[in-house]
């Protein structure tokens, strides 16, 4: 990929530049943290002038290799303080792979009240003054965008959410069928608000593509990287089947099941909102139970749900929100939970972040336990309008705790704790603790080795031991996945299929004739984090703020289990 | 003695959600794989009462099993 597109919001001007070389080899996270840490003074206040958006595509976005089109957004973290990579699928990166965009980078701040817009095409990048779509929700853009563009455009946009700046305001792209993916943690749609910037559109007509280096050996390559991805049967049979809502079950039984905010590891409706349950479901009513979020995806985690008449409700139906808003919040109802799904797409909210801010709320009494009428009502009328309450829940878990004086508030950095309790599985907890980006599963899923053993072996998640080694050595790997932009699934196989890794390795080689060896990706790994952890200690964190809310050393029914875990057992995270 | 096995995900397929069965005194979680015909390379977690146990592992009166493919989830 050969150019970066940079784009001053203060002065209004867009420029091309070179790649330097020293980012040759960098793509989707290591990129944007790379940019980050060396063009973001890390005491700089989120939604002003000093900070920047990045988008960056994986290194093998825009190719044939399957399972590679997410794209990286980075910042500072308004919701965290903290360096930020969030990364969606859709088709955004896919584009800006073919139109060999390695990175678009936006600075500064508009004066005024205007709000822009950007496009994104061959020629490089514009700005342009928007009115018609300012408070529209995010369906709404890329309908209207569709319309005045055409059908093709690829769209990253914000919803009400973002334009107020809510810390929970996520970033939208564009998926395959006109609906939504999401960057959705650490509130970088506030970030986007905050620059005046309501969408981005890109049209890639005239992209010149990606061309291999080596054509043979690339194609040779990505085919045993399809293999690998096929042969695993969590990514060729478990997530195709049922989707990641197959963990609730699993995650029930192991008694690490967030229910009524954290205060249970077991729902008893876990049946009511469990993978099987969707997928019959799905089956029954004429939805698709497995469905894909790009050209190229070959696992299909995603589906299509449908009301009972068989209208679409939501696509990208994920566990994590239906867990939490389905047991944390004890909604119990997949069809409330679904309608839920679609507003925070629409007016653009973290449904993590959110999803656990109802939790906390319904603690404080706000609203009652599995009450969905009033989620919704919540969602639409307060969040999607901005009043005074919504503006309190749009903030996160932590403020509402803190605006309502509630002790059991599962955040890290700030950012809300998704569907797994850290004291019955264990490794999760090191990885929320240690994380650069505060609470988030995905930079270390120690959960598939905890309780399913993948990567040899089951690291007892009710146990101490290796909990640390696993989360570090999970974290490093997770920043190949997301500079490649690879969907975090290709974890699995890369544990447990020995030929899926070296096959990477392969086709980044023969892709753009860099000399990789398997080794880069350990280098890869603890640079990334050394950089993202370096930026956070400038912006004033200490080995303190690695650490889970004081409520975990409570027990955890069914089996009681607390987070044991001393400060200096922590801290040795970082000893690499 | 009463031993409930719970089955989850594809294990469904042609079998069931839930069952309480009768099982000679001393019987071991593998056999019950074995009798319910689930490969052993396709089970990836197996919870005896909430806790993850062996294969090998004799049941006692009232336990419970479950019985789990690899699933993913993100
Ligand atoms: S596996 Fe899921 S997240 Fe990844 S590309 Fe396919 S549908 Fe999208």
């Amino acid at each position: 990929m050969n150019k970066i597109l940079r784009v001053n919001m203060t002065t209004l001007t867009t420029g091309t530049e070179a790649v330097p070389k020293e980012w040759a080899a960098l793509g989707g996270r290591a990129l944007t943290s790379t940019i980050v840490a060396k063009e973001v003074i890390p005491t700089c206040h989120p939604l002003g002038e000093n900070n920047k958006l990045i988008f960056a595509p994986g290194l093998l976005s825009g190719t044939t290799a399957v399972n590679s089109g997410r794209l990286s957004a980075g910042a500072k973290s308004p919701l965290t303080g903290t360096i930020k990579e969030s990364n969606a699928g859709g088709l955004a990166a896919q584009m800006f792979g073919r139109l060999r965009i390695k990175a678009l980078i936006i600075e500064g701040l508009p004066k005024g009240n205007a709000w822009y817009s950007l496009h994104v095409s061959n020629n490089g990048v514009t700005i342009a003054e928007e009115k018609e779509l300012i408070g529209k929700g995010n369906f709404a853009v890329v309908e209207a965008l569709e319309n005045r563009i055409g059908k093709k455009v690829g769209v990253i946009t914000i919803g009400p959410a973002g334009e107020m700046k809510m810390l929970s305001a996520n970033i939208s792209v564009k998926d395959v069928d006109s609906k939504l993916r999401s960057h959705g943690r650490g509130g970088l749609g506030a970030v986007m608000g905050s620059k005046r910037i309501k969408f981005i559109s890109i049209d890639d007509s005239g992209a010149p593509g990606i061309k291999p280096v080596d054509p043979e050996k690339f194609t040779a390559s990505a085919r045993i990287f399809a293999k690998a991805i096929m042969e695993h049967p969590g990514t060729g049979q478990g997530l195709p089947t049922f989707g990641t809502a197959e963990m609730v079950n699993l995650v029930n039984e192991a008694g690490g099941l967030p229910t009524r905010n954290f205060s249970l590891g077991r729902y008893e409706g876990h049946e009511k909102i469990s993978g099987e349950t969707l997928r019959e479901t799905m089956i029954e009513r004429g939805g698709n139970p497995s469905h894909g979020c790009q050209p190229g995806c070959i696992i299909k985690c995603s589906q299509v749900y449908v009301d009972k008449k068989g209208k679409y409700i939501t696509s990208g139906f994920e566990y994590e929100t239906i867990e939490i808003l389905g047991a944390n919040a004890g909604l119990g109802n997949l069809d409330q939970i679904a309608v839920a799904d679609s507003i925070m797409d629409d007016i653009g909210v973290d449904s993590i972040e959110t999803s656990i801010a109802i939790g906390v709320a319904m603690e404080a009494g706000v609203l009652p336990f599995d009450d969905g009428e009033g989620v919704l009502r919540l969602l639409r009328e307060d969040i999607g309008k901005g009043t005074p309450l919504g503006r309190i829940i749009g903030s996160g878990a932590g403020h509402v705790g803190k605006v309502f004086g509630v002790t059991r508030v599962p955040v890290v950095k700030n950012q809300a704790i998704p569907a797994y309790d850290p004291r019955a599985i264990k490794g999760i907890g090191i990885t929320y603790a240690t994380s650069t980006m505060g609470a988030d599963h995905t930079m270390g899923y120690a959960v598939a080795t905890n309780l399913m053993g993948v990567g040899g072996g089951i690291v007892d998640p009710l146990k101490k031991d290796g909990q640390v080694e696993l989360s570090r050595h999970l974290q490093i790997v997770t920043v190949m996945l997301d500079s490649i932009g690879l969907c975090l699934f290709i974890g699995f196989p890369a544990a447990d299929i020995p030929t899926c890794v070296p096959a990477l390795v392969d086709m980044l080689n023969a892709c753009f004739g860099f000399e990789l060896t398997p080794e880069w990706i350990g280098g890869l790994g603890v640079n990334t984090l050394k950089t993202e952890r370096a930026f956070n200690l400038a912006a004033g964190f200490t080995n303190k703020d690695d650490r889970l809310p004081e409520f975990f050393r409570e027990p955890l029914p069914p089996h009681n289990a607390v987070w044991d875990f001393t400060d200096e057992e922590i801290d040795e995270f970082w000893n690499f | 003695m009463n031993i409930t096995v719970r089955l989850f995900a594809t294990f469904r397929f042609g079998r069931f959600a839930s069952a309480t069965r009768q099982y000679p005194p001393q019987t071991r979680i593998s056999e019950i794989i074995r009798e319910l015909q689930i490969p052993d390379t396709e089970i990836s977690m197996i919870m005896l009462n909430g806790r993850h146990a062996d294969p090998e592992q004799c049941l006692c009166e009232g336990d419970s099993i479950a019985l789990f493919p690899v699933v993913a989830g993100g």
